[in-house]
């Protein structure tokens, strides 16, 4: 049985509606209107215990609505919902108990107060044992290196160091779940770095279930064994992170700085994808034509000053499937 | 669970909001002012009152004390919602509330309780020692806050205060789901006008119209001023003062189960759109 279950699970919202100008508002005094959002579309997934897994999507495709229900901040509308047997929105303090929860844009610590107050507040809050929550602090405290800002009131704190003592405050009842709703969102890159370390030694080493959000591709590519990605509420694909991988190295991109300005380059079994003064881009498929007749071809033709092959973005290809799949916010 | 383990969060929760109050010395200090100054003001007017007409249900004196004691307990009076909470509802952040593992709406009263008390404990001390200890040192006698009217009274008196104090959080706790309903903290800002009136805090009820009395007895917002305090000068004694206790006890009673119902409501139709 997984240890997270997540069947038929639907969210609509009523948003309140008006029409433009002074008029529609006037109007809205007498006649309110609203229309459903549908934010989850039975979406269906099962999570075993330990596993990392990345929830990617484009903006408002329902990422951080799933997040809510699964940590019971939200009820459904519809459809089924376990974390280690408990319905989280029905036993909602048995179940938060169990779980840690860190919102990239949001804090959950206390705005006045030194960092660690806020702990000593968790602590009590949780009802940590002493010995457990000093055994926590102290790793945690090494770990994310945040020794020197125990003492320092959180709005007094950089961003990047924000996020460290926020997920530090995540885990400070040892958690079995955790979910990192874009905790490297806005960090720079050694902060991002020491986030994804930490994440990942989380996982390994306390074997702690992991859900991650997170636009960024960096962020999957180091973490999570298993992908899944939803736009407009539904799951569009469940995949490992090796299989999506493929797909992308299915597919190479050649780049030519050419010596001369030519109105027109024609590559066969090349696509061309983009062409910024003497800078031409070509996408192919190395099984069909070999990478070396495309070079030779467009080098007997044309002064070449640099040529050389990349591999897909990550990013790009996502964004392809998006599009493929309708799932671009509307 | 033990006892200990079960009010540990609200214990801790209570301290810290305690001891937060008390570092916002500059506006306890301006806010302490502007109460002294507003107490004379009372005082005078009372005093230009019961010149014109002596015969009141309460005496100068007690009137006088009524001011004192309305302005060192002023931060008792549940004006408006949870600064916290406010922001929290007005940001979406409030359902993060819900990923603590305790009663939501202990938690809530927790924080009004604390808030309320820090604050009206830093306010009532040093008025205390400005109105009933340095007035009657300088010779003005007449305008200072007297002692209880027997030990009897100042023991109701404490016990009609934590009640006090338990009405004033509950009723916070409506607003703050007042707040939380309607994202706004513009939600609470009627309250003022029917809390200041209510109470006793504008003039005491005492000398309100003589067929409204059994009405603003009996009506919630008294049991915030005009029940204690007259029960500290010995107005109501004996059965009186036992029915202020019980109006007290039984508003607090109904705005903690209105106020359960309602923020389970809340919660249940929160929506938060977006991270």
């Amino acid at each position: 049985m997984p240890q997270i279950l997540v069947d038929g699970l639907t969210k609509r919202f009523r948003v309140a509606v008006r029409d433009p100008g002074l008029l529609g508002a006037a109007r809205g005094l007498f006649r309110r209107q609203a229309r459903d959002v549908t934010a989850l579309d039975h979406m269906s997934f099962g999570l075993e215990r330990g596993e990392l897994v990345g929830l990617i999507g484009p903006n408002g495709a329902g990422k951080s609505t799933l997040i809510k229900i699964l940590s019971g901040i939200l009820r459904p509308t519809a459809g089924k919902c376990e974390v280690d047997g408990l319905v989280p929105w029905l036993e909602r303090i048995r179940h938060v108990a169990r779980i840690g929860v860190v919102f990239g844009q949001r804090t959950q610590l206390w705005w006045d107060l030194p960092i660690v107050e806020s702990f000593e507040l968790l602590r009590e809050i949780y009802r940590v044992p002493d010995e457990l929550f000093t055994r926590n602090l102290d790793e945690l405290v090494e770990r994310l290196k945040i020794a020197p800002l125990l003492d320092v009131p959180l709005r007094q704190l950089s961003l990047g160091q924000r996020m460290r003592c926020e997920i530090a405050s995540a885990l400070l009842h040892s958690p079995s779940v955790l979910f990192l709703d874009e905790p490297t969102i806005g960090l720079d890159a050694v902060s991002k770095l020491a986030v994804r370390e930490f994440v990942k030694s989380l996982n390994r080493e306390r074997g702690a279930t992991v859900i991650l959000t997170t636009h960024d591709m960096h962020d999957i590519e180091a973490l999570a064994q298993r992908v899944i990605i939803i736009g407009n509420g539904r799951l569009l694909k469940d995949a490992h992170f090796e299989a999506l991988r493929m797909d992308v190295l299915s597919e190479r991109r050649l780049i030519v700085e050419l010596g001369e300005d030519v109105p027109h380059v024609e590559l066969g079994g090349a696509k061309l994808s983009m062409q910024e003064g003497r800078q031409w881009e070509f996408t192919f498929d190395p099984t069909r034509v070999p990478a070396h007749e495309l070079i030779a071809s467009i080098a007997g033709r044309y002064t070449v000053e640099d040529i050389r092959i990349e591999d897909a973005k990550i990013e790009e290809v996502i964004a392809r499937f998006y599009a493929l799949h309708g799932a671009v916010e509307t | 669970m033990s006892a200990r383990a079960f009010i540990g969060p609200y214990r801790a929760l209570l301290s810290v909001r305690f001891s937060l109050m008390l570092q916002y010395r500059t506006a306890a200090v301006a806010g302490f002012v502007t109460q002294c100054w507003w107490g004379i003001i009372k005082i005078m007017v009372l005093a230009a009152f019961f010149a014109g007409n002596s015969r009141q249900p309460i005496s100068l004196s007690q009137a006088v004390t009524y001011v004192w004691l309305g302005q060192a307990f002023l931060a008792l009076l549940p004006w408006q919602a949870d600064a916290d909470i406010a922001v929290a509802a007005e940001t979406g952040n409030v359902g993060y509330e819900r990923l603590r593992p305790v009663d939501t709406y202990s938690l809530w009263f927790v924080r009004a309780l604390a808030w309320r008390t820090a604050n009206a404990c830093l306010r009532a001390v040093p008025m205390f020692a400005v109105a009933a200890i340095f007035l009657p040192l300088a010779g003005l006698a007449a305008w200072s806050w007297r002692p209880p009217a027997s030990p009897l009274s100042g023991l109701t008196f404490a016990i009609s205060m934590t009640l006090t104090v338990l009405l004033s959080s509950a009723m916070t706790v409506i607003l703050d789901c007042a707040v939380v309903a309607l994202k706004t903290r513009r939600a609470s800002n009627l309250a003022p006008l029917f809390v200041n009136i209510l109470s006793g805090m504008v003039v005491p009820l005492a000398l309100m119209p003589h067929w409204a009395q059994g009405f603003l007895f009996w009506q919630p917002c008294a049991g915030l001023v005009d029940i204690p305090y007259r029960i500290y000068f010995g107005n109501l004694v004996g059965r009186t003062a036992g029915e202020g206790l019980a109006a007290q006890g039984l508003w607090t009673f109904v705005f903690i189960f209105l106020g359960r119902t309602w923020l389970r409501r809340v919660m249940d139709r929160i929506d938060m759109q977006g991270s």
